[in-house]
């Protein structure tokens, strides 16, 4: 790991110095992570030796407020899921913190544990696979009130029947299995299951990219009036970014393991100023035939998180370092070969990490580049 | 007047069940014409697909059959073709690609192996002429050193790579038609940028129409000339791309455009489309959309609570109300009609075709079949100078 950490700019502390951007109203967030990571070995041959790591999440920072919503963007391979899981600690993580209400999750173990656990769930993307085909929809719900022994008999059937009401079903369904339902249904129960124990925390990994376009917006819906009701916070976890932006307060947007850029998500849309976020913005195809947007269609494709790329993650499919690279004299500049073609970058691109600091704009407008304003 | 490459008439397609026969296609027609983009919207399970693959007589049978209609590739009728005649079709005229490439391309065989044999399936050429159509093929499709890459098996590729070959083997053997059937869902959105962007410039290179079936509105709204809407296995729209997105029609249509959120606007509630989209067993009576239409819930209500009604003018609609349960077991009134009379697609307006009859001018037109010969606005559609097809 010492490895790694060399290729980081000496001059950028290792913990970024983080604010509370949502809300500020001086109570302390719900759930702080600290530069989290998380590196799975890569083991090859007989004795499957460790030869490397796929570093998913590469030093990640970020806070949640009670109630509100981080939406955490990025493309397949990003991390982004694996920020969610390791979290929860359903992924052993290699290090970082994550505190809870100011305490050290990471650090509880047994009966504590259990009990911080009913505060933290998880809904994910695809509700076919998260529900066990051979329960009753009533039982996947009440599982977690018995585990947790909070409820069981008929105070427990009361309590199902409850939370179906709440997610927008009918209570008679607790009889029925999950394969009678639609996609729209289960996702509802999913997240019925989620609420059983009354958590403050949910990550939401992709919860509405499996369901057709006049079923997500229920979801979207229902999720919302879940965090208005009872104050639950969101990490929300999604591809589509207009989804992300529609329902999160503040957005972070992840590439190669790390976070690249974060504000306000009305700000981020507005005034994005990592080039990756840019051409992320630009690439969504709007749903207006006459669109006045310039489209940035980016060179290549996402390197893999084993071999990931010195210095700024992004610089082999930058168009901004190549861009400054034209202005630049030789010196500051160096030729790199990628995407099948040789081109001039910045140097200081490819040898520095660039750290996540204040750009120009809104308080809190956060972003990994060596040359945006 | 131009004569369409493709014509759909009324093609209706059914499937054998254990609960009966279902009808997932139901009387589609349109027509496509050279160079144009066609696509048909809509949710899992209208027939979108089911519709595509029909064109190429691609569907199981049995249990599916084609119930009747016809499929006319430049006048001739695909659906009485031999079997011998239509593999002469399939990869030849009309090509198609599908959603997840890895299915789609066998593992086993190098890519190489499988674009040649395409190649000399509809072209008498040898395999050494063969390897070099590959080659260039792949070349055009932006994959840098096709030499290497043809030796190369599907598995060692990522999606975006993988989506190129299907599209390179697709246009190999210079296809007038190119099916596309969701061809970006699989793939992130900026290598989904990429793949539109060659599709477009391959168009454009090429002439050929391009069928698109999507449930994607952006891409629809970026790519399209003119658009279906399929809801419950009919085409319930139809027209231009301008006209669809500016003065959408249909109750579902409309729905469906407020249910999406839009980049840049930060709204906190949208607005949804109540219930879900009925099973094809399941298919409710009179119009497929009335137990979910806010349209004609809202002209019950006034007329309930008697209150003055404006029907649109040329629409005739007896101001009756019938009580429905819908899926939740809720009761609520709709039009009499909507449940009695299934509508028809009519030309309500000069290019534009819907089905519904709480519309203006409805009653006023003919039932006829969508012919629109018409290219969108902005030709070359922001392709920006940037835009660069050699990839890795």
């Amino acid at each position: 790991m010492s490895q790694t950490q060399s290729l980081h700019n000496p001059a950028a502390p290792m913990v970024a110095p983080y604010r509370t951007p949502m809300g500020g109203s001086g109570e302390s967030p719900l759930l702080q992570v600290r530069d989290l990571r998380t590196y799975f070995p890569i083991r090859r041959g007989v004795f499957s030796r460790t030869v490397g790591y796929v570093k998913a999440v590469d030093g990640v920072s970020f806070d949640i407020d009670r109630g509100k919503t981080l939406g955490l963007v990025g493309e397949s391979g990003c991390g982004k899921t694996t920020v969610g899981r390791t979290i929860l600690r359903l992924i052993p993580k290699t290090s970082g913190q994550v505190l809870y209400e100011g305490n050290d999750f990471f650090a509880y173990r047994g009966r504590q544990l259990r009990g911080l656990r009913r505060k933290m769930q998880i809904v994910f993307q695809d509700p076919v696979s998260s529900l066990n085909p051979r329960m009753t929809v009533g039982n996947i719900i009440g599982e977690p009130l018995e585990v947790h022994r909070v409820a069981r008999g008929s105070e427990k059937e009361e309590r199902v029947a409850q939370l179906l009401r709440r997610c927008g079903l009918d209570p008679s369904y607790a009889r029925r299995y999950p394969h009678e339902f639609s996609g729209g249904q289960r996702q509802r129960i999913g997240i019925a299951r989620a609420l059983a124990l009354s958590p403050n925390f949910i990550v939401c990994d992709e919860p509405v990219s499996a369901l057709d376009v006049s079923i997500q917006s229920q979801i979207l819906n229902l999720l919302d009036d879940l965090q208005q009701e009872l104050n639950i916070a969101y990490l929300f976890i999604a591809h589509n970014l207009a989804v992300v932006e529609h329902f999160s307060d503040e957005v972070a947007v992840m590439y190669l393991g790390h976070i690249v850029e974060q504000a306000p998500a009305a700000e981020l849309y507005a005034n994005p100023k990592h080039p990756y976020t840019v051409a992320l913005l630009s690439a969504v195809p709007e749903p207006d035939p006459r669109p006045n947007k310039q489209r940035i269609v980016l060179k290549g494709e996402v390197p893999s998180p084993s071999k990931p790329p010195t210095g700024c993650p992004f610089h082999p499919r930058c168009p901004l370092t190549r861009q400054c690279a034209k202005e630049a004299s030789g010196t500051d500049t160096t030729t790199i070969q990628t995407a099948g073609e040789t081109v001039q970058v910045m140097r200081k691109c490819v040898e520095q990490r660039p750290p996540l600091e204040q750009k120009k704009g809104e308080a809190g407008h956060v972003a990994a580049c060596w040359f945006s304003q | 007047m131009p004569q369409p490459l493709l014509e759909l008439k009324d093609l209706s397609v059914g499937f054998d069940t254990e609960r009966g026969q279902i009808r997932p296609v139901a009387e589609v027609s349109f027509s496509i014409y050279p160079g144009q983009t066609v696509a048909l919207v809509g949710e899992s399970g209208c027939g979108k697909s089911v519709t595509a693959l029909s064109i190429l007589r691609l569907i199981p049978q049995p249990p599916g059959r084609i119930l009747g209609g016809q499929v006319l590739l430049e006048g001739q009728d695909l659906l009485k073709l031999s079997e011998r005649d239509m593999r002469g079709v399939r990869g030849k005229d009309i090509a198609m690609i599908f959603q997840e490439p890895m299915t789609s391309l066998n593992p086993v065989y190098t890519i190489g192996d499988q674009i040649i044999e395409a190649v000399t399936l509809h072209q008498h050429v040898s395999t050494r002429e063969a390897r070099d159509i590959a080659e260039r093929s792949l070349n055009d499709v932006g994959i840098s050193d096709p030499h290497r890459r043809l030796q190369e098996y599907p598995h060692q590729m990522s999606g975006g790579m993988r989506q190129r070959v299907m599209i390179a083997m697709a246009l190999s053997c210079q296809p007038k038609l190119l099916i596309a059937d969701e061809p970006t869902t699989a793939l992130d959105v900026t290598i989904q940028a990429q793949i539109l962007e060659l599709l477009r410039k391959l168009q454009r290179e090429r002439g050929m129409s391009i069928l698109l079936i999507t449930h994607d509105l952006g891409v629809v709204a970026e790519n399209a000339d003119t658009v279906g809407v399929m809801y419950a296995s009919r085409v319930v729209e139809f027209a231009t791309v301008e006209e669809l997105f500016d003065h959408p029609k249909h109750p579902y249509t409309e729905g469906l455009f407020r249910s999406i959120p839009k980049l840049g606007q930060h709204a906190k509630r949208l607005e949804t489309i109540s219930g879900m989209v009925p099973a094809p067993t399941r298919f409710p009576s009179g119009c497929k959309f009335h137990p979910r239409c806010p349209r004609t819930r809202k002209m019950a209500e006034s007329i309930k609570a008697a209150q003055p009604v404006s029907m649109p003018p040329g629409s005739n609609v007896p101001l009756e109300t019938t009580p429905i349960r819908d899926a939740d077991g809720d009761i609520f009134d709709v039009l009499s009609k909507c449940v009695g009379v299934e509508p028809t697609l009519r030309e309500v307006k000069p290019s534009h075709w819907a089905s519904c009859h709480v519309l203006e001018n409805y009653e006023k037109s003919p039932p006829t079949a969508p012919h629109l010969e018409h290219r969108r606005e902005d030709a070359t559609n922001g392709a920006s100078s940037d835009a660069q097809e050699v990839i890795r």
